[in-house]
């Protein structure tokens, strides 16, 4: 990056730092973060949105609804999250490469699974055969957000299917006897103030999701966890930049910034709850009514 | 179904409808130096790329790199994510039961084992050895009488040792040596020992055709000394040459 890195050997010690922190390598390490929020904000909403027709399922009166409801929920939520990171990815691009073969290779007279190997024909190739390394990251960043909103879309399910309950059911009656029709009460009344029962379930989730991200390196990405390893291990005069085992500084970079993140994060809920509060029958909503009220 | 293909046409975005040759996607682990490791401008460097590089050339390939965990390389290289391992994998029958091996590449380099300088080398039998999973080397301690710790990547193998997890580590010659020259804390103990065979290049069973590609170069390269060339580059004078 500076013109003087090109001898790091006989640099001072402040030019040394400044050219190491600035190599390659720790261009790819910052940017490793980016992917981390990146992916944080893609998956949030994602599992928003599944949790919410989960939940919407799992409050469905139909049979089989109701069925696939509870049996998503219950599947994922007992199974250990890092079994369902390993399996998503690797059954879903299967899964779509079998059926991609199906549709283009209909003649194909080999069988898929040949042994140990899984074998399909060139066109149901996914990525594509050809495809440039941008795409390929791309699709397995699209895979870990697939299995990140599913494992996280259960865990909301599940909080937004309580919180949908703890809205006072004499509300709703009241909505249905004023001649709401079921569907009017619920988006009318049960949506609108579920959020605040919601909020500390979701609060959870959203730590736990931020704090699950250093799993994207199982499914090959490389997240900040995987650079900080990588940089912070003793490297030999092989490499531009030698120096010792230094992945304590490395981790304790790691530290702050998901301490940062979550700090973060908690505040920001902290002021959504007092905002979803205001008129409702809550602790915090009386607490804010009496306030108000003291002269 | 054409909207279908259309959609997965435009998802490969940078791609040309027909390549006359497909690429070859070459697995390495990217964590391994000499063989092949991440050098400090995010670029993979090392024996083995050289080696790729000049292979793919020969046999008039288009090739790319692919970095992937040690432990899930064979896994991922049966699933059809790359063509090749190209990682510094010593070939032995366990391994040849799931996939192929073109001839080697790298006559077999003793494993050593590696501790604190002023460690009694009887930690050996008895104390507790690290070694990277999955290698040849756990293997051999797993079956010899010390416990065994082992570690995901070759490099936290060192720390283990330098902070007292481990008694020492054992793992190839090749690895070691220049951690154990330019450090002062670190030494080899015991005896060189030949463990497993020589390093390969592996395939999938079913893709014989590139494997003979491979297998062809190799020999070619073994014929002309560009192989020992290489060897030496990477390895110093005293490495075993073709």
């Amino acid at each position: 990056m500076f013109g003087f890195c090109d001898d790091p050997s006989a640099l001072p010690q402040w030019q040394w730092f400044a050219c190491y922190l600035t190599s390659g390598t720790h261009l790819a390490f910052y940017w490793s973060f980016g992917v981390v929020m990146l992916l944080l904000a893609v998956v949030a909403p994602l599992a928003l949105a599944m949790g919410m027709l989960g939940a919407l399922a799992l409050r469905a009166r139909l049979a089989p609804v109701n069925l696939i409801g509870k049996g998503y929920v219950n599947l994922v939520r007992g199974v250990p999250d890092i079994v369902f990171f390993l399996f998503v990815p690797i059954a879903l691009g299967q899964g779509i490469e079998w059926v991609l073969h199906q549709i283009n290779c209909p003649d194909w007279d080999q069988p898929i699974r040949q042994g140990n190997d899984f074998i399909v024909c060139r066109e149901a190739k996914m990525p594509p055969v050809g495809a440039s390394a941008w795409a390929r990251n791309v699709y397995g960043f699209s895979m870990a957000v697939i299995a990140f909103a599913l494992v996280f879309g259960a865990f909301v399910a599940n909080t937004l299917y309580g919180a949908m309950r703890a809205v006072p059911k004499a509300q709703v009656e009241t909505a249905e006897a004023y001649g709401m029709t079921p569907g009017q009460a619920f988006r009318r009344v049960v949506l609108p103030q579920m959020w605040v029962y919601a909020l500390p379930g979701l609060s959870n989730i959203w730590q736990i999701l931020i704090k699950s991200t250093p799993l994207l390196f199982l499914l090959g990405i490389q997240d900040a966890v995987y650079w900080a390893r990588e940089l912070g291990g003793a490297k030999t005069s092989l490499y531009k930049y030698p120096h010792p085992d230094w992945r304590v500084w490395y981790f304790l970079v790691l530290l702050v910034f998901y301490l940062f993140l979550t700090w973060g994060s908690e505040r920001i809920f902290g002021r959504l709850t007092e905002r979803l509060s205001r008129g409702q029958a809550t602790a915090e909503g009386e607490r804010q009514r009496r306030r108000k009220a003291a002269p | 179904m054409k909207k279908l293909t259309l959609a997965i046409a435009a998802l490969a975005l940078g791609t040309s409808a027909v390549a006359a040759q497909d690429v070859v996607r070459m697995g390495t682990e990217g964590a391994y130096p000499p063989f092949n490791f991440i050098n400090d401008d995010n670029e993979l460097e090392g024996f083995e790329i050289d080696l790729g590089n000049e292979m793919c050339e020969r046999a008039g390939l288009e090739c790319e790199w692919v970095i992937n965990d040690w432990d899930t390389i064979i896994p991922n290289l049966v699933a059809g994510n790359y063509d090749t391992i190209i990682a510094g994998m010593s070939i032995t029958e366990a391994r040849a039961e799931v996939i192929s091996f073109t001839q080697n590449y790298k006559e077999p380099d003793p494993s050593r084992y590696a501790a604190l300088v002023g460690t009694d080398p009887s930690v050996i039998e008895s104390g507790v050895i690290t070694t990277q999973s999955n290698t040849v080397q756990a293997g051999y301690v797993a079956e010899s009488g010390a416990d065994l710790i082992e570690f995901p990547t070759p490099d936290e193998t060192i720390a283990a040792v330098r902070a007292g997890e481990a008694d020492a580590v054992l793992a190839d010659g090749d690895f070691l040596r220049p951690i154990v020259e330019e450090s002062t804390d670190l030494e080899f103990i015991g005896e060189p020992m030949h463990i497993g065979g020589g390093v390969g290049m592996g395939t999938r069973q079913s893709d014989d055709e590139l494997r003979e590609t491979f297998d062809a170069v190799i020999t070619e390269m073994k014929e002309d000394g560009s192989l020992n060339e290489l060897l030496v580059r990477w390895f110093g004078e005293d490495t075993p040459l073709f």
